[in-house]
């Protein structure tokens, strides 16, 4: 076995709890499977951030300082990661699956020709890997053949590293060539929230097409999720129905949670939402069908007309704080 | 303009999936199938582009066996142009399917391939990017808007990523993949049915194309996931939160 490398995704210069879940996950297949665990830092004046990943407990964090990884484009970190792959005997590459991760690891996997597995959520000692399939109603156990491994992690299957020690850093330079780099960044436009992030939240209160407006998740959701100091998600039918933003989808194709508690509102349950949340501590649901499939992974379910009884829930959270 | 939209035939995502027994795969009987839905949407993006334009093809482009002409007829009565089926019996990983697709534009040499962000069977979300490194080419995806510049020689992309929307812009030839909210896909009219009987969809067996398909990614057994104990239903908001306190201890 050879060396484990974690992509280490910054977001602003700063390292988000999903690249904490990403270099658990490489020290535990550093234990599992052998090899030591390297982070890969990408990006332009990071120093700082190198210095912050090599408190995780790594064996060595490698730091990509380039005007050219400036900003996140696939062509360019595709090229940078493949260099670091080749030039660490590196045998296994790994990211969580956020948007960033979910876009580079197949680019970076094509480039060296081996093949990848998505959402992992379990890394065997046989070095085999459990991953799901079908919106999560079957989990696959796969293997991966070739001289190096590429894996995205599910940030809900792995804790998030802890501060241990103090790594070494080492610069890398590395020739990023332009004709490698066709793709331009032209904005970024923030969701703006003073909200806890969707997926590092403790709590998340969900609506779905049962809100029936837009305004309604203003009028009625809005207020309990800031009771709760939650962070607000939607089903894909509430976001197909434009009611929300996609980047509030729980589900097979959005986002995946497991929060300690998560309230699903108006939501009937489809497969693919059940897909995104039902790792859950525990599962809230008010939805005025008593046959709606979410009351079959609902710890505590309550038939009502959510119009009565958001406000009631409000106000109920708000005096039991008080 | 040239477009070339991968078509991927999957179980109807409203189907409930279920593990066989022995954990060799899912139980197939009685499945319905459909065009992966992230592709439908890829479909209707390619044919907005081409009727924006006033011009350009539009062709589809499935890999799997012969039965995988009903998602590629499905997107010709759309509007799609013509198709090709590259014929393959074996079980392919996303880079199986990326070298084979490589091959495709080589020979149909398009200005933009447009995908499905992911297919809702195997839920790899690979293909795309992997085709892009193959071919070099630039890539956008997780798509919500799509615009070619006014001299048709870029794209510029808006993406939906985590925290907001970012924007990116690139030269031609790339590949763009679909996301939920990038249109909503047109229902076939029935004229359309009855001009798609007459659209070419022309099959290519893979083992013409000189490609190395040999899956790396192997699934070795399925296993159904962990049953969840139903729960308790409660008759109140009052019993609801005073049992999430004091039994769950969560609030």
């Amino acid at each position: 076995m050879g060396n484990i490398l974690v992509f280490a995704e910054q977001q602003k210069g700063k390292l988000p709890k999903t690249t904490l879940i990403a270099l658990q996950a490489g020290k535990e297949a550093a234990q599992k499977l052998g090899g030591s665990c390297f982070a890969a830092v990408l990006g332009a004046g990071i120093d700082a951030l190198a210095h912050e990943t090599a408190k995780y407990g790594v064996a060595k964090v490698l730091v990509v300082d380039d005007p050219a990884l400036a900003h996140y484009l696939a062509d360019a970190y595709a090229v940078a990661l493949e260099q670091l792959v080749k030039a660490h005997d590196v045998s296994l590459l790994l990211a969580t699956s956020t948007s960033v991760g979910k876009d580079l690891l197949p680019r970076v996997a094509a480039r060296l020709g081996v093949g990848m597995a998505s959402d992992v959520i379990a890394i065997n000692e046989d070095g085999t890997f459990k991953r799901p399939m079908y919106a999560g109603n079957a989990i696959a156990t796969v293997s991966l053949t070739g001289r190096v491994k590429v894996i995205s992690v599910r940030g809900t299957a792995f804790d998030a590293a802890q501060p241990d020690g103090q790594a070494p850093v080492e610069r890398v330079r590395l020739a990023i060539e332009d004709a490698a780099r066709k793709m331009q960044f032209v904005e970024f436009s923030e969701t703006k929230s003073d909200r806890p992030t969707l997926t590092e939240a403790r709590i998340v209160v969900s609506g779905g097409r049962g809100l029936k407006s837009g305004e309604n998740f203003t009028t009625y959701l809005e207020p309990l999720v800031d009771a709760l100091g939650a962070a607000m998600g939607a089903s894909r039918a509430a976001v197909d129905a434009g009611f929300v933003p996609n980047d509030l989808q729980v589900g097979q194709t959005g986002k995946v949670v497991a929060p300690e508690l998560y309230f699903a509102i108006g939501i009937s349950g489809a497969i693919q939402h059940l897909a995104g949340m039902k790792d859950s501590k525990i599962i809230v649901a008010i939805n005025k069908d008593p046959e709606a499939p979410i009351f079959n992974v609902a710890d505590y379910g309550l038939v009502a007309d959510l119009f009565k009884a958001v406000p009631e829930l409000t106000e109920e959270i708000k005096k039991l704080k008080a | 303009m040239k477009l070339l939209v991968t078509v991927k035939r999957v179980p109807d995502p409203e189907t409930t999936i279920r593990v066989k027994p022995d954990g060799s795969g899912i139980v197939t009987d009685n499945i319905k199938y459909v065009i992966n839905p992230f592709d439908e949407i890829a479909i209707e993006e390619a044919l907005r582009v081409k009727e924006k334009l006033g011009q350009g093809e539009v062709v589809l482009v499935s890999i799997g066996t012969k039965v995988a002409s009903e998602q590629l007829r499905t997107g010709l009565a759309m509007g799609a142009d013509r198709a090709i089926l590259v014929l393959c019996e074996q079980e392919l990983d996303s880079l199986g399917v990326a070298r084979i697709l490589a091959k495709i534009v080589e020979k149909e040499t398009p200005d933009l391939v447009l995908m499905g962000k992911q297919a809702i069977d195997d839920d790899a979300n690979q293909a795309g990017q992997m085709l892009a490194a193959l071919l070099n080419w630039p890539q956008a995806t997780f798509a919500s808007k799509v615009e070619l510049t006014a001299d048709q020689k870029a794209v510029q992309v808006v993406r939906e990523v985590d925290g907001g929307l970012e924007t990116v812009l690139f030269p031609l030839p790339g590949i763009i993949t679909a996301d939920l909210r990038l249109n909503e896909p047109r229902y076939a009219s029935l004229p359309g049915i009855m001009k798609a009987r007459k659209k070419e969809i022309k099959e290519i067996p893979a083992t013409e194309l000189g490609v190395d398909i040999t899956p790396l990614l192997k699934v070795h057994k399925m296993d159904p996931p962990a049953k969840k104990e139903a729960g308790k239903r409660v008759e109140s908001v009052q019993e609801l939160v005073h049992l999430l306190h004091t039994e769950a201890k969560v609030i």
